[in-house]
Formats: structure tokens, C-alpha cells, sequence
């Protein structure tokens, strides 16, 4: 059987080639429609799974922040406030369109420079990037019929800081939405993850979207904060962690501009002992190991009904063996680079004091290349509610596995937590799913699959998850305010 | 031979019952004029403590119950109103110096009020709610949630219609609240709590704090247990700071109004959460 598994699994290298890029050697900030020098000190981006630099990038001080902001200020009054829905939802069409015929492109960069396997970002990342804008291209001229009454205002200019573990996918979830509602946008990549926006500013210019609806600052944390805190930003939208997004909420208290906030979460992935066992442990797997456990909703706790529970962990174990880590860029490759090395740092530091705490690790057998970033994908048994492990947002590929018996446990146990962001469910029994679902406190709820998305599916959290949702009409909302005429509200005498 | 009247003790609010506060504290509530009218409890930090643990004892009940029920329930709340309107009217006249015709007035705003976000309670979901066509083979549904636990800084002004609007609201979805009245028109808010009692509102889901809200807000607004913030009546507070205390832990918060908040579908929606559950289908 080994023997068998083995030659199964030995595959020749498939990497994607490279030479569908046309990368420069340095790339400026992006403000006012075109490429300029930014005032701080220029840093390199590199490639996780090797280390080896990919390009220079600008780096945004305060005052390129005001730039930019400037310029989306000046672009919202004189330009897209006054366009008609119409022709903006065109011009989002049209960076669809653009999108899907540089796909391949961006999914190089996207891998190349983030470290998620080419299949993930060509077959999820980039597709869902050209969906995003598509679907709320169509919404730019019917925005009467977004739940806030006739003619919504759009808020002014957006300040929008984008994570790291899916670059352009964030970007455009922040940026579609933003401009079909009339809003202009001045956006912050990650620092480690800046390609793909800059290749993408390419598109915009491509799209002859015009100057200052959309502008990128790189940068480091006083990048965003000069960015959030900037006195002429109307709307603050974040994805990232929740000790960053407590800062943010902090520092705009009482300023009154409007906060969308996605943050962390630590999800509860629920199989029961009448799951179809088939497709709960590929959905476990993708849970958690999906673009290497850097995703927010990722089912970081698998709670597994106790009776079941020696059976789903040997098949885990099995399922994990036949996972292919290494090259980013190779077709085959199933478990890409950790993004960085701070990552790495701390995804070592939470299993370890996992171990320490008590609970049992195993870690797949693969071989880890010598350079790069690398974690292999790491299950722990004998989980219990207090561990860190089953508490703190590991952000990697690493899954707790903790156990209950009742529906009552299960659910008890996967709202102890203070994220809310998302939840899996595994049954046959579709009156137990709808009853699971209606007493977990979370944001989305994948009940006999996990880590699905699409444009017109709201996503966002519960309680310390975050607030607002991205995608579907529920994402428009946070782009919009009710006209002062517009709303729901009761009238005396009628 | 002439009745002599039997003044009534004026407690908080908390788990169904009336508690004096723990603190033993009371504050003299005046007249327009400044006549002694009664001694109202001035609700401690324990009390506020205490009100969210009844808060969120009672929310997974309320909360679970359908909506076509709570609809009844807040819809009770109207009828009784109704029949207490002679005692509001007459509190109010007293605490807030307004004529007996602008007190009724109050009195029957805050009646309709209460049967306007009713008859929501079964009908918000399917406005703010919807099905999801995603590409692939999903069911796929949002549908609206309460938000948890919601504190509320009452208006300032108008004791028992600015009490309604920042109450019911919160109610329609299912969240339970613990809610500071009027420090100054105080007399109307217990007595609101008296018809809570009586209207099948079940205990712990309002909790109603009476004092200095200005002493008990940050303590509800750093409180682990609470999840949104209505700082409606907050307006002469330091409700920046209240908001950024909210911020540790990332509460939803509405900022201070001017006056008494508009019954609004928007209040109902801002103290929820949407869930959107995907769920498979068959390759048939």
C-alpha cells in the first residue's frame, strides 16, 4: 500500500513558467493615474519560497498619503461623483475584462511573490478577483435597489488596507464595491505581498480609469496609520488582525467615519458522527490547508464527534501524507511557502507552546526545501478548550482537533471564542445542520463544504471577527449611506 | 376623611426583578421647579455588572423565541402602555415641567412607537435578508441575526419616549439590553419597567439602570459581555472616550444623537448581525 501511495505520488516537476511576466526592476507608488517616487526608504519585495528579491518598491510617507488622498479627493468631486452609475459600472466591466485576459499573469506574480501554489491562485484567486468586479459593475446604476432607500450618497474617499494572505483578491473586494458606489479609493497592499496591486494599476491605466479614483500606497504600519487617520478619508475599510483593527476602531473613535472591519478568526469546523466522511475530510483538509492556513476563516478547530473521532484523525493523517509541498509555482503543488519570515516565527511559536501545553502534534512527513519559508501541515490531538492553540488565530497550517458528544457541546464549544467570523457543519441530517446553524455565532456558515466564496455572498464577522460585510448587497452598504430622505422610517398619522 | 397617598419606592431594573442597588445609594429626583419627588436608586458599577449577566442569560430564550411572537410581546408592551397612560402623563408633567397635553402626547408617541417596531419583528429578516446566487452548486442565504447584548445611554430628554425609541429597536431581532435612563426623568423609566414586567417581556431582557450615566457607561462600554453600544443620550458625556473603550472589544457603536432618535428600520438593522449560510446541493 506505502509502496503503492508512493509511486503514485512521484511526480515530475510542472512549474509554471515565469517568462509571462514583465515585471520592472523597481515600481513607484501609484497616485494620480500614474507611477511616482515616494519619500520613504524604497524596500525589496522578495519571493518567500526562495528569498530571492522579485523588486523594488516605493515606500509611502505621510505626506504621499496626503498625495494620494488628494488625488482621490479631487477625483471623487470633479469626476466619479458626478459619472453616471452607467458608465462607472463600464469602466468596472471593463478591469474584468482586463483581469481576465492578464489572469495567468497575475497569477504568476500572485504566487511568485505571496507563495500560495500557482493552482490556488490561478484556479481561485484570480477567477474570484475578475468575478468580484464583474458583479459589482452590474450594481453601479441600480444602487436604489441596495436595501437603503432611493438615491444612496456614496461616502467620499475610502481608505482601504488590504492583508497579505490573498493580495489582489482583498484589493478587489475593497475597490469593487467602493467605486460601483461612487466612492474613490486610496489603498495600502501588504508590505510583503505588493506586486499584484502594481500590475494591476497597469490594468487600471489599461482601462483608462480616470486619474485618482483608485491610488496605492506601500508601506509599513505608519504608511496605514497616516493613511486611516488622514483627516479627509470618510471611510476606513481593514482586513487583517484584530489587534490591529482594536488600534484602528480606537483611533477613529468619534471622528464619525464610517469602519468596515474583517479581522481574525479561530472557526470550528463541526463533523458529525453522520457526516459523509468522504467529502469531511477533504473539506477539513481545505479547511484549514487551503493557501497554507492563511485565511481568516480558515476551520482552525476541527470539533469532531467523539466516537469518530480515532477514525477521522488516521485519515487525516493519510490524506495530509499524499499533500505535495514546495514550489509555489509547480502545477502540482499543494501546500505553496509561508509568506514570511515573521509568519513562520510565530507559527513555530504557537505549536510550540501547543506541545508545550499538553496537546500531541504530528506534522505530515515532507520534505522541506532548504531555502524559503516552510511549515508542513501540522495536526494536533488531545486539544483542550484553553490551550492557546484552541484560542489564538495561528494564521498557518496547523489544526486543532478537540471533541464532543451532544450538538449542545458542539455548539457551546465553537461559540468559546471571542472571533465570530465563520463555521463548518458535517451531517447527512439537513434538519441538524439548520438547527447548528441558527445557534452559531458566526459570520458565514459552510454547512457539508468549507472556505467557499463568491461576489454576491456577504462575508464579515461576529463579535471581535469584525464588522460590515464584503460581497453580495450587503457589501454595498458599507460604501453607501441613505440619502436624508431615503431609509425606513415610521411616519406619524399614516 | 382624605386619603393620604402611598408614595412608591423607585428601584432598578435587573433579571425581572427590582433590586435596590447593592450600593444602597439613592439620588433625589426634583421637579422642573425643584419640589422633592422621589429618591431613585443610583445604580452602581455591580448593578450594571449584574444587569449584563441577566442580559445575556436571557438572550439565547429571547432571541430563540419566533418572530412572530416577539412581535406579540412588544406589541403587549403597547397595550399596557395604554392602560398606564394617566400614570406617565402625570410623571412626566412633574419631571420634565411639560403640559399635560404634551406628556399625552409623549405617551402616545411612545405607544405607537411600540407598535410600529412590532409589527417588524416578522417582517425586518425578509427585508434585510436574502438568497445568494453564487456560481456553483449552493444553497445560499443571509438572513439577519441580534447583534448579543446591547448597552443604552438613553436620551437625556423626553424619559419615557426617548427610553422607547432606544429600547425597542434593539428588541425587534432578539438582543436584550441593559439601558440607562434619563438621569434627570428617571420616574417614568421604572415605571416603563413595571409594564415590561407585566407584558410577557421576559426577565433579563431589558434591564434598566437608573443614575449617573455618566459614572456607569464606561464601565458597560469596556464590559467583555456587552457587543454593541447605543450612545444615543450620550451626547454631553465624554462619548469619544466611551467609544474608544468600545473599541477593545471591537462593540458596534451609535454614536450620541440630538433629541430622541426617529423609529427607523436602519436602528433595527444596525443591532444585527447577517449570517449567510451555504449549504450543498446534489449533482442530480
Amino acid at each position: 500500500m506505502t509502496t503503492t501511495q508512493t509511486r503514485f505520488l512521484d511526480y515530475s516537476p510542472a512549474p509554471e513558467s515565469t517568462s509571462i511576466l514583465n515585471l520592472r526592476e523597481s515600481y513607484g507608488l501609484f497616485i494620480d493615474g500614474e507611477f511616482v517616487d515616494g519619500n520613504g526608504k524604497a524596500f525589496s519585495t522578495i519571493s518567500p519560497a526562495t528569498e530571492k528579491k522579485i523588486a523594488e518598491i516605493a515606500y509611502a510617507d505621510a505626506n504621499d498619503v496626503d498625495r494620494a488622498v488628494k488625488a482621490a479627493r479631487r477625483a471623487y468631486d470633479r469626476t466619479w461623483s458626478t459619472m453616471s452609475g452607467t458608465d462607472r459600472g463600464k469602466y468596472l466591466f471593463r478591469i474584468a475584462r482586463l483581469v481576465q485576459e492578464r489572469a495567468r499573469e497575475l497569477a504568476v506574480a500572485e504566487s511568485l511573490d505571496n507563495g500560495k501554489p500557482i493552482k490556488e491562485s490561478r484556479d481561485v484567486d484570480i477567477p474570484l478577483v475578475a468575478a468580484w468586479f464583474f458583479y459589482y459593475a452590474g450594481w453601479a446604476d441600480k444602487l436604489d435597489h441596495a436595501g437603503l432607500g432611493p438615491n444612496p450618497r456614496s461616502l467620499g474617499v475610502a481608505a482601504q488596507i488590504v492583508p497579505w494572505n490573498f493580495p489582489l483578491l482583498m484589493l478587489a473586494w475593497k475597490i469593487a464595491p467602493a467605486l460601483a458606489a461612487g466612492n474613490t479609493v486610496v489603498l495600502k497592499p501588504a508590505d510583503t505581498t505588493p506586486l499584484s496591486a502594481l500590475i494591476f494599476a497597469e490594468i487600471l491605466q489599461q482601462a483608462d480609469l480616470p486619474p485618482g479614483v483608485v491610488n496605492f500606497v506601500n508601506g509599513g504600519g505608519d504608511t496605514g496609520a497616516a493613511l486611516v487617520n488622514h483627516k479627509d478619508v470618510d471611510k476606513v475599510a481593514f482586513t487583517g488582525s484584530t489587534p490591529v483593527g482594536r488600534i484602528i476602531a480606537k483611533s477613529l473613535a468619534g471622528t464619525g467615519k464610517s469602519i468596515t472591519l474583517e479581522l481574525g478568526g479561530k472557526a470550528a469546523n463541526i463533523v458529525f458522527d453522520d457526516a459523509p466522511l468522504d467529502q469531511a475530510i477533504e473539506g477539513i483538509v481545505n479547511g484549514i490547508f487551503f493557501n497554507q492556513g492563511h485565511v481568516c476563516c480558515a476551520g482552525s478547530r476541527l470539533l469532531v464527534q467523539e466516537n469518530i473521532e480515532d477514525e477521522v484523525v488516521e485519515r487525516l493523517k493519510d490524506r495530509l501524507g499524499t499533500l505535495r509541498l514546495g514550489d509555489p509555482l509547480d502545477k502540482n503543488t499543494d501546500i505553496g511557502a509561508i509568506n514570511s519570515r515573521a509568519q513562520l516565527d510565530r507559527i513555530r511559536e504557537l505549536s510550540d507552546i501547543g506541545e508545550a501545553e499538553g496537546a500531541t502534534r504530528w506534522s505530515a512527513p515532507c520534505e522541506i526545501p532548504a531555502n524559503g519559508f516552510w511549515f508542513a501541515p501540522t495536526i494536533f490531538t488531545g486539544v483542550e478548550t484553553s490551550h492557546r492553540i484552541a484560542r489564538d488565530e495561528i494564521f498557518g497550517p496547523v489544526l486543532s482537533v478537540l471533541t464532543f458528544r451532544t450538538p449542545a457541546e458542539a455548539i457551546s464549544k465553537a461559540n468559546n471564542t471571542p472571533f465570530g467570523l465563520s463555521a463548518g457543519i458535517w451531517t447527512d441530517k439537513g434538519s441538524k445542520i439548520l438547527a447548528v446553524a441558527d445557534k452559531l455565532r458566526a459570520g458565514v456558515i459552510w454547512a457539508n463544504t468549507f472556505n467557499r466564496f463568491d461576489p454576491a455572498s456577504p462575508f464579515g464577522g461576529y463579535k471581535e471577527s469584525g464588522y460590515g460585510r464584503e460581497g453580495g448587497r450587503h457589501g454595498l452598504a458599507a460604501y453607501l449611506a441613505a440619502s436624508p430622505l431615503g431609509g425606513t422610517t415610521r411616519k406619524a398619522g399614516q | 376623611m382624605t386619603h393620604l397617598p402611598v408614595p412608591k419606592t423607585y428601584k432598578l431594573y435587573i433579571g425581572g426583578a427590582f433590586p435596590r442597588s447593592e450600593s444602597g445609594r439613592v439620588y433625589e429626583v426634583t421637579s422642573a421647579k425643584g419640589e422633592f419627588l422621589a429618591n431613585a436608586a443610583k445604580a452602581s458599577r455591580k448593578d450594571a455588572r449584574d444587569a449584563v449577566v441577566a442580559a445575556r442569560a436571557a438572550l439565547s430564550g429571547w432571541a430563540g423565541t419566533t418572530a412572530y411572537n416577539r412581535g406579540q410581546v412588544l406589541y403587549r408592551i403597547a397595550e399596557l402602555l395604554e392602560g398606564r397612560s394617566a400614570q406617565f402623563v402625570e410623571e412626566l408633567r412633574l419631571t420634565d415641567g411639560i403640559s399635560a397635553a404634551a406628556a399625552l402626547k409623549q405617551v402616545e408617541t411612545a405607544i405607537d412607537t411600540w407598535v410600529w417596531y412590532a409589527g417588524w419583528a416578522d417582517k425586518y429578516a425578509q427585508v434585510a435578508g436574502n438568497a445568494n446566487p453564487v456560481a456553483g452548486p449552493y444553497f445560499n442565504i443571509s438572513v439577519p441575526e441580534p447583534t448579543g447584548v446591547v448597552a443604552i445611554v438613553a436620551p437625556e430628554s423626553d424619559g419615557l419616549l426617548g427610553l422607547v425609541s432606544v429600547i425597542a429597536p434593539v428588541l425587534v431581532s432578539g438582543n436584550t439590553a441593559v439601558v440607562i435612563a434619563s438621569e434627570g426623568s428617571p420616574l417614568s423609566a421604572v415605571t416603563l419597567s413595571e409594564v415590561l414586567a407585566t407584558s410577557d417581556v421576559p426577565g433579563g431582557v431589558v434591564n434598566i439602570l437608573t443614575g449617573s450615566a455618566a459614572e456607569i457607561a464606561p464601565w458597560l462600554a469596556g464590559h467583555a459581555d456587552v457587543n454593541a453600544l447605543d450612545l444615543a443620550g450620550a451626547g454631553a458625556l465624554d462619548w469619544v472616550d466611551l467609544e474608544a473603550t468600545a473599541a477593545d472589544t471591537l462593540k458596534r457603536v451609535l454614536p450620541p444623537q440630538n433629541g430622541v432618535p426617529a423609529a427607523t428600520l436602519s436602528r433595527i438593522g444596525f443591532f444585527t448581525e447577517t449570517k449567510t449560510v451555504w449549504h450543498t446541493k446534489a449533482l442530480i
